[in-house]
């Protein structure tokens, strides 16, 4: 079962994997995209960890929607809603337990999914950050790694993809040979799952 | 409704420039007195390009008199944060409207209306029918 330490647990490694990658999420986001991608997400992330360490929320529900307020308040781009919103909605469908099952995580995932969707109003090959959630949360069900490599795998199949959503929309074919900085970022978010989950079952 | 309840008008732009110029040329196009209320919500919070959700909320907050507030936005993130503030639910106003407007013209259409003391509705209604307005 996770508590809402390994939901803080999650966050605090999003923020570090946000950190460290924060250049790369900007490189990719310049030929395609406004070029603040990385720092963006670099600075809702901080106030994510920051607000987590002021607060700290006693379900995982409370701790993911704390956290997507932040991104919301915080990121400046249009991450933030979009993140925000994620990890809201998917908090929102995790309720007021205490602990919640693998299972339980994924079906909310799922739910935070489709709000991304609805708020975006993009679907899976649009090349955003769907093509690499919409994997995700299906793999989930099976395993963390599996939603791991999911994602990944989800992220690169963006570079080929013309994107239909978002400011890269309007470069048309230009959009193509990228892979998508959204997808990237949520490849990292579901990578610092993973090992979040891997580093609990060491520990166990 | 009286006059002094009247809906107020809220510009959320990636520029705080473009979002208070917009709110200046409409005031200056209303004339004849006083206006709706209106404020701008433009840029982020240290002055970057992007939207804050505070800005927006701040803004909205202080244009409401009680009769409901109307949002116009620019592009992507202006467009999600509100639209993710309003799902939010406590974040703006009762009342509060994301308007599907041109920026500049449905601003302007939408100051016209609000300043004349008509209800949301009106407001939002004449803000959308600027889009019906072709220049070819």
């Amino acid at each position: 079962m996770l508590d809402a330490d390994f939901f803080r647990r999650w966050m605090t490694a999003a923020h570090t994997a946000v950190d460290q990658e924060a250049d790369r999420l900007t490189e990719l986001d310049s030929p395609i995209g406004d070029a603040d991608h990385g720092s963006n997400l670099r600075r809702g992330f901080a106030a994510v960890t920051a607000a987590l360490e002021k607060e700290a929320p006693a379900t995982p529900g409370a701790v993911l929607t704390l956290a997507g307020r932040q991104l919301i308040s915080t990121v400046g781009g249009a991450s933030g809603p979009l993140y925000g919103t994620l990890l809201r909605r998917t908090g929102k469908a995790l309720g007021d337990e205490a602990e919640v099952s693998e299972a339980d995580l994924a079906r909310a995932l799922r739910t935070g999914v489709e709000a991304v969707a609805t708020l975006g109003g993009a679907a899976p090959g649009d090349k955003t950050m769907l093509d690499a959630l919409v994997p995700a949360a299906d793999a989930l069900g099976e395993s963390f790694d599996a939603a791991r490599r999911a994602a990944a795998e989800g992220a690169e199949a963006t570079t080929p993809l013309q994107a239909r959503k978002g400011r890269a929309s309007y470069l048309g074919e230009r959009s193509i040979g990228h892979e998508d900085p959204g997808a990237a970022s949520s490849a990292l978010l579901i990578s610092a799952l993973a090992r979040t989950a891997g580093a609990a079952e060491v520990a166990e | 409704m009286s006059e002094d309840q009247q809906v107020g008008i809220v510009l959320v732009s990636h520029s705080a420039q473009v979002a208070s110029a917009v709110a200046e040329l409409a005031t200056g196009l209303s004339g004849g007195g006083d206006t709706a209320p209106i404020a701008a919500a433009g840029g982020r919070e240290d002055g970057g390009f992007g939207t804050s959700s505070e800005l927006v909320s701040a803004a909205a907050h202080s244009v409401d008199r009680g009769a409901g507030v109307a949002l116009l936005v620019d592009l992507g993130s202006a467009v999600l944060t509100v639209k993710a503030l309003l799902a939010e639910g406590d974040e703006l106003p009762e009342g509060a409207r994301l308007v599907d407007a041109p920026f500049v013209e449905g601003t302007v259409a939408a100051l016209v209306t609000a300043s004349t003391g008509a209800d949301l509705d009106t407001v939002v209604a004449a803000a959308k029918d600027a889009y019906t307005y072709r220049k070819e």
